[in-house]
């Protein structure tokens, strides 16, 4: 088996990359399925990486990190829900909003904590399991937010598809005067969706600072949240495929790695921008059949609610 | 709910220049409790931040310098948003534009014309709407959504010109740092007062801005991005190819930022560097929302912003403030900006209450 010993930590190194996209995609997918567009995915992932890295480096507590990071992402998208919901602002500003507030809001909060190292967090160990060939380490050596993460994709699927919540949200999000006319508060909805995607994003930020480089770097998300939100076009709004789609980007991410370690003579310059190309190309790829996104998308994404109007 | 708003029959004219003050006053009295929050006296902090950097002749031209980029950035970003075309990459067309501006230098080091910086000039421009035309192509011809290809390409511009720095175009004499040669005085753009750095890139900000506000208001094309950001079914019943103005809202935008990073590299910087920008492309958004997009209010919003910078600079220079208070700041304006524009389009009224003027 020695010949196939790359394999297993190139997939962990995958999943590692994955993991923070998963967690924004699904978070955001739900805010969208709501109705509502969400374009501060970055700037709620980077405050949630900041708020994870100070409160793990104050408190050891990694636990209480990563509920920080939730609270912060939450927190963040509870102010979005303000602007766009109650006092009815641009969706698509606010979002830039967000995002340049949020990586402004980041630096001055982690400044103090540039360059200080904390160890990562814990991978699980379980005695025999852990310790099996190949599938040991992959299916019972991650670390505690890994699982949640696909816990999360199940959960949301679930939720969305096979509980009567999860219609009335979708129907918020595909006709919110119906919705509304039948009895359902639009706006309460959508603040619930809109901040469950924030606290998502919040621990996808958690996960880059507390496990994938467990540091803190003034915009460490390096454009992963807009990477987020081009996932759920490329998943058409499905939960599964966001998954596929993380674990795809993760992988394009961890081939800039490998390749030099193969000898591969590129500059480093041209891997790094294999992700951001990769997005590109795939949102061409799929955009380009507009009545399938038409089909998939939320009807009423982006739209402004006002009952009385 | 007691508090009720409703939606105005018309918008409200006085409100539009109303709430960017309001945003302002909001804004300020919140920093200076994240001032007070951070154990600086609040008035000593905002007389660093907006008084103290500009209150000499030199201090007001590095306004004015620093205001370039981010009104020529802002100008092009603000036709494309009036047509609802959100081209957020102005930071990396800002960068195509340095790259093709400065490359034009790093081939002809060498040639002392006065031809030199126009085309260098020219190529920026050119350069900066070459890199808008991929999301104008995938937009038009792939229906992909150009916030997010535009902003992905952000990413690969800063990349591309850490690569020529550190790679071809680096400095054969510079001690193997990754910077390219220091522009020579062809290549330069011409200082307009002795002592500052105030140069000609501000000239071309201001000609850009009237041509603007001309295309904007004499134009039919400028007809046509007003009627299609407005009203899109009036436009296509009125025939106006939707197509035709992403592309050319991308393209000016483009253009412009394009510019802004030639008239950068060969102004205040004076060479090709990994980083030559402190993200006037993403500012540039605060300030054209912040102008209202138009040209005037985006001069004015330009000088705010640029003196954010400034006072940063000074507030940590003076009182040890972290300089990322400036991002803060700028994030901060535009949210509360978003926030009150609720008062243009809507108003309050308290229910149970006979109808109150407004």
């Amino acid at each position: 088996m020695s010949e196939f010993d790359w394999i297993v930590p190139v997939i962990l190194t995958v999943i590692t990359a994955a993991t923070p996209l998963v967690f924004a995609g699904i978070g955001e997918l739900v805010t969208e399925k709501s109705g509502v567009l969400n374009l501060g995915v970055e700037g709620m992932m980077v405050v949630g990486a900041v708020a994870a890295f100070v409160t793990a480096t104050l408190t050891q507590n990694y636990f209480l990190a990563v509920a920080v990071a939730a609270l912060a992402g939450a927190f963040m998208a509870f102010l979005f829900g303000i602007l766009t919901l109650s006092l009815m602002a641009n969706q698509v500003a606010t979002g830039l909003a967000l995002t340049l507030f949020g990586v402004g809001l980041s630096a001055l909060i982690g400044q103090d904590f540039v360059g200080t190292p904390v160890d990562a967090i814990a991978k699980l160990d379980i005695p025999v399991l852990t310790d099996l060939p190949v599938i040991g380490p992959i299916l019972f050596g991650q670390d505690p937010l890994v699982y949640l993460s696909l816990v999360m994709v199940a959960g949301v699927s679930w939720f969305l598809y096979r509980t009567k919540a999860g219609l009335v949200l979708r129907a918020v999000g595909d006709s919110h005067d119906a919705a509304h006319s039948i009895g359902y508060s639009v706006i309460g909805i959508r603040y619930l969706a809109v901040m469950f995607g924030g606290a998502m994003s919040g621990i996808g930020g958690a996960y880059l600072s507390l496990a994938y480089t467990p540091m803190w770097a003034e915009n460490m998300t390096a454009g992963r949240g807009w990477i987020a939100l081009a996932l759920i076009v490329f998943a058409t709004w499905k939960p599964g495929l966001v998954l596929v789609g993380a674990y795809m980007f993760g992988g394009i991410t961890i081939l800039q790695l490998h390749a030099q370690a193969a000898g591969l003579d590129l500059p480093s310059q041209i891997l790094s921008m294999l992700p951001y190309l990769a997005t590109v190309i795939v949102l061409v790829l799929i955009s380009k059949d507009e009545s399938r996104i038409r089909k998939h998308a939320p009807a009423c994404i982006g739209k402004i609610f006002h009952p009385a109007a | 709910m007691l508090l009720k708003i409703e939606k105005r029959p018309e918008p409200a004219r006085s409100m539009v220049y109303v709430t960017p003050l309001l945003a302002l006053l909001l804004t300020i009295l919140t920093s200076m409790a994240l001032f007070t929050f951070l154990g600086v006296n609040p008035l000593e902090a905002l007389e660093n931040f907006f008084i103290l950097p500009v209150n000499n002749q030199y201090g007001a031209t590095e306004l004015i310098v620093k205001a370039t980029p981010l009104i020529l950035c802002a100008i092009g970003l603000s036709v494309g948003f009036r047509a609802n075309v959100w081209n957020i990459g102005a930071e990396g067309q800002l960068t195509l534009g340095a790259i093709f501006g400065g490359g034009v230098f790093v081939y002809f080091h060498d040639v002392d014309s006065v031809f030199l910086l126009p085309i260098m000039i020219l190529m920026g421009a050119i350069g900066g709407a070459l890199w808008a035309a991929i999301p104008a192509f995938l937009k038009t011809r792939f229906n992909a959504n150009e916030i997010l290809t535009s902003l992905m390409l952000v990413y690969v511009a800063i990349l591309i010109l850490s690569l020529l720095v550190h790679g071809p175009w680096r400095d054969p004499d510079g001690f193997n740092f990754p910077e390219s040669r220091t522009f020579s005085e062809s290549a330069t753009m011409p200082i307009l007062m002795e002592g500052t750095r105030l140069h000609m890139g501000t000239i071309l900000a201001l000609l850009a801005v009237f041509g603007t506000w001309i295309m904007l208001s004499k134009s039919l094309i400028g007809f046509q991005v007003k009627v299609i950001g407005a009203a899109p079914k009036a436009g296509s019943y009125a025939g106006f190819s939707q197509k035709k103005i992403i592309w050319f809202c991308l393209l000016f935008g483009g253009a412009m930022a394009g510019l802004a990073g030639v008239s950068e590299v060969s102004g205040p910087v004076g060479q090709l560097l990994p980083s030559i920008s402190p993200g006037y492309g993403f500012t540039a958004i605060i300030v054209a929302f912040l102008g209202r997009l138009h040209p005037v209010g985006i001069i004015l919003a330009g000088l705010l912003m640029a003196l954010t910078y400034l006072g940063g600079e000074t507030a940590q220079i003076n009182l040890g403030l972290p300089v990322a208070v400036t991002g803060v700041f700028q994030g901060m304006v535009l949210f509360y900006l978003l926030a009150c524009d609720v008062l243009v389009n809507y108003r309050f009224r308290m229910a149970g209450f006979s109808k109150v003027a407004s």
